[in-house]
């Protein structure tokens, strides 16, 4: 159909403006006042004590996290889609909860489970094992929030590979877990490759859940973006911008990395959004 | 062929065994560690603990706003996908890439980006820190994406000969919007508006800086519950985090449906 | 027996997809499976692959007990119909795949995978993948895959069914010719009568799960063992109780004691037949299949009223 030229400028300038006002125009804003006496203000603000050990234990969930969301999500899509387990669809609903539930529920439902009354916490703790505010409970909280991604977007693609490929190998003579090796996961590579990124992105960026869990003490259980806020309420405005500067940066990253690998995946966007 | 076959290839229930176990130990019991907090104590209990004048004014606020976010992203949104589809500019592949921004940037900087420009500091003129406009704002800054990226798809494979049909048939270019296109896209809308909804009564971090947890004014869901959990009230906290678990299920139940709804005519 | 089904019965769900069914396939033979959809055929090829499992019945492959095997231990090659090719390898690893994981050493893969791509004629193409193939090559990849680890049976489920026409007509040439050649023991499914009628040696016609008749072509059209069998291999009419086929079908201009009168509503010439659609006295309509130049010499129009003498009708109980 095609609108008028009018009509056409009209939406551009109107989808264009409200882009520029709510997304571009702020995240710029952040940039400019970090660089804005050049790189020495920046640079100190992000190499004191407490951002290093922030950055560092950020990276240090996301590489453990991101791994077992990976492994685990191909084998719940390979449930899913394959195998005739009654309540698929029930399973369907717990990995998609995630997307849907606000963090403080998570951070509350782990903080209730772990604590020193908990159904698993007074087992743990009575065996000297912590949880909570420490390292464990931020793991598990990162772990819940970035569940989703890699199994949403292998879902669809193996669906759609369907199983002849994996019959034609069955009838070549190969055993069931060389078949996997060898033909379903390398054409799911770009699906899981596509879920990795976006579960990096979640698991760098994630703060409702972990503040609840850990405390979030300075040089110990902080993590980058819990500092953001700490050193925001601390009045510590460049402190705050130039953190949000370094997880802005990962995130244009991420969204390269994303952008890249979209066209591979078949541009099976349509997961995230629905 | 239509037919279900059963795989004779043998089903390994040791790897879904272990999915449904990592499943189980991440999201399934946390959850019910919660359900059964905020259930203790029977139903009117639950009641008393989760409707008190601050945690009701905090979940009508939540959702007063979540309201107003959809709205106002069901139509920028479907305005941006029809700019990403069907127009073109230079830097239109950037601006593309763009949209994805609010899954990608930590909410927390989200929140902090606004009240940077938009507050105290900001310059340009307003302040909208510790009002309603600033968690409005936030809102819709991570929920930005949701409807486009649902919406995109539709538009980008809707099939232009129907539009011919119409229009060569003599309907109005409006007409045609109306009762071709818009039908076509209505039911990806609604997922994204669905989806959106979920995250707007959901969104704590970027709120947390803009909104001032001000009781009755800008205190959302989520800002309650916390503040509950950081004055020890774990009960308090509990009920109203289980209203919220069941708003985000129902949500997920109502995409599924529209999903089905959606591909009704492809059965 | 190369292979050998005994009442062999699957099911999904309510629905009966292939219905006791028990067949003999000699070794050595190129057999087809010929019926429409939902006749079973595939399912039962399935069944004999190892693909579905049967509810009841036994399959038999070189004399040994199959039934509870599992696809991978029946030495037999499957090709698909939409050819599940491995996108992701070259058509080079693809045809090796068999062989790279019986751990064969490389020089010997090498050797056999460069014999294989000759017999199909891909030679040349090994580095490319499947998705830059057209459709008759992919197959033909499909077929050197599925032969590449030396299968006893060779089982191939509606292979030129995506395949346009005139690439039908060339690899069916071609699988007789590879046929001829190789001596594996095939077994096709297929639900057009012609491909069946001009590639194997038997015939097993099957409908709704059932197995209605097995014979050689010739035998087949010549003599059906029911109506669903002779109307499903060839072209057929129906006079009352009798069946007859178009080119048994003889025109005469002048009455004979045994003749039925006819008017001919439209002549379509097809090349070098020429089909004559009449209604009958009793109001049926009928299609008679004359050459051109019967047709000329008779001088039919339409409109025309003609006399029907009909040989080796049939009629069935």
């Amino acid at each position: 159909m095609t609108v008028s030229r009018r009509t056409k400028y009209g939406i551009r300038a109107f989808s264009l403006g409200y882009l520029a006002l709510i997304l571009v125009a702020p995240v710029g804003l952040i940039f400019w006042r970090s660089f804005e006496h050049g790189w020495g203000p920046f640079w100190a603000a992000i190499s004191n004590h407490d951002a290093v050990h922030a950055l560092k234990l950020t990276l240090e969930i996301t590489v453990i996290v991101v791994p077992l969301n990976t492994a685990f999500g191909i084998l719940c899509a390979l449930a899913i889609v394959r195998h005739r387990i009654p309540g698929m669809g029930l399973v369907n609903a717990i990995v998609d909860l995630p997307m849907a539930l606000s963090p403080v529920v998570v951070g509350l439902a782990l903080y209730l489970l772990y604590a020193r009354d908990g159904w698993f916490g007074s087992w743990l703790f009575g065996h000297g094992i912590h949880i909570l505010f420490a390292l464990p409970a931020m793991l598990l909280a990162t772990a819940f929030v970035s569940l989703p991604f890699v199994v949403r977007e292998v879902v669809p693609v193996l669906r759609e590979i369907g199983i002849e490929q994996e019959e034609a190998a069955a009838t070549l003579g190969s055993s069931a877990f060389t078949t996997f090796r060898r033909i379903t996961l390398p054409a799911l590579r770009w699906a899981v490759a596509y879920g990795v990124v976006l579960t990096t992105a979640r698991s760098l960026g994630e703060f409702g859940a972990v503040s609840i869990v850990s405390g979030g003490i300075a040089g110990r259980t902080q993590t980058l973006t819990q500092y953001v806020q700490a050193s925001y309420e601390n009045f510590s405005l460049t402190g705050a911008y130039a953190a949000s500067v370094e997880l802005a940066v990962l995130a244009i990253a991420t969204l390269l990395a994303m952008t890249m690998l979209k066209p591979r995946q078949g541009g099976h966007d349509g997961n995230r959004g629905a | 062929m239509p037919r279900a076959r059963r795989r004779a290839l043998g089903a390994p229930t040791l790897s879904s065994g272990l999915a449904l176990g990592y499943l189980s130990v991440i999201v399934l019991i946390p959850l019910a560690a919660l359900v059964v907090k905020g259930a203790h104590g029977g139903w009117h209990h639950f009641w008393q603990v989760a409707w008190n004048p601050e945690s009701s004014a905090a979940l009508e606020l939540t959702l007063g706003l979540a309201g107003a976010v959809v709205a106002i992203n069901a139509v920028t949104g479907t305005a941006l996908a029809w700019t990403l589809v069907r127009d073109d500019f230079p830097g239109k592949r950037f601006v593309n890439t763009l949209i994805d921004l609010p899954f990608a940037l930590p909410t927390i900087v989200a929140g902090l980006t606004l009240l940077a420009l938009y507050g105290p500091t900001g310059g340009v003129g307003i302040d909208v820190a510790y009002t309603r406009w600033g968690v409005l704002m936030a809102l819709l800054f991570v929920t930005l994406p949701f409807v486009v990226r649902t919406v995109q798809p539709v538009l980008i494979e809707l099939d232009r000969e129907m539009e011919e049909a119409a229009a060569s048939l003599g309907a109005a270019r409006l007409t045609i919007f109306r009762r071709v296109v818009f039908p076509h896209l209505l039911p990806a809308l609604l997922s994204g508006v669905a989806l959106a909804f979920a995250r707007a009564v959901g969104e704590f971090g970027a709120v947390i800086l803009i909104s001032g947890n001000l009781p009755f004014k800008t205190e959302v869901a989520s800002l309650y519950v916390f503040q509950r959990i950081n004055s020890g009230d774990t009960t308090g906290a509990s009920a109203l985090a289980v209203l919220l678990l069941v708003i985000s299920l129902g949500v997920l139940l109502t995409i599924g449906a529209l999903r089905r709804w959606a591909t009704r005519h492809d059965r | 027996m190369a292979i050998e089904a005994r009442n062999v019965t699957k099911r999904f769900g309510d629905f009966v997809a292939v219905d006791d069914v028990s067949i003999s396939v000699e070794s050595g033979s190129l057999t087809a499976l010929l019926g429409p959809s939902g006749s079973g055929k595939s399912t039962l090829l399935r069944v004999i692959a190892g693909l579905e499992v049967a509810d009841a019945g036994d399959v038999f492959i070189s004399g040994k007990e199959a039934t509870a095997l599992a696809p991978q231990k029946r030495g037999v090659g499957f090709v698909f119909q939409h050819y599940a090719p491995f996108t992701h390898m070259t058509v080079w690893d693809n045809v090796a795949f068999g062989l790279s994981i019986r751990r064969r050493p490389k020089s010997e893969i090498h050797t056999r995978v460069a014999e294989l791509l000759e017999l199909v004629q891909l030679t040349g193409l090994g580095g490319r993948y499947p998705a830059q193939l057209s459709g008759g090559q992919r197959q033909r990849m499909a077929l050197a895959r599925a032969l590449a680890p030396e299968p006893e049976v060779l089982l191939l489920d509606e292979p030129f069914g995506a395949l346009d026409a005139r690439v039908r007509k060339e690899l069916r040439e071609w699988l007789l010719r590879l046929h001829d050649e190789m001596h594996v023991t095939t077994i096709f499914v297929t639900h057009d009568q012609e491909e069946a009628l001009e590639l194997a040696d038997t015939i097993v016609v099957m409908n709704r799960g059932r197995v209605e008749q097995v014979a050689p072509p010739r035998q087949l059209y010549d003599e059906p063992a029911n109506a669903f069998v002779m109307s499903f291999v060839g072209p057929v009419n129906r006079i009352g109780d009798t069946w007859v086929r178009p080119h048994d079908v003889e025109l005469r201009l002048e009455p004979n004691g045994t003749t039925h009168e006819a008017q001919i509503e439209r002549i379509v010439r097809l090349g070098f037949e020429t089909r004559v659609d009449l209604v009958r006295d009793d109001g049926e309509r009928m299609h008679a299949q004359l050459t051109r130049d019967e047709c000329e010499m008779l001088e039919l129009a339409p409109g025309d009223i003609v006399y029907i003498k009909t040989k080796r009708a049939k009629s069935f109980a």
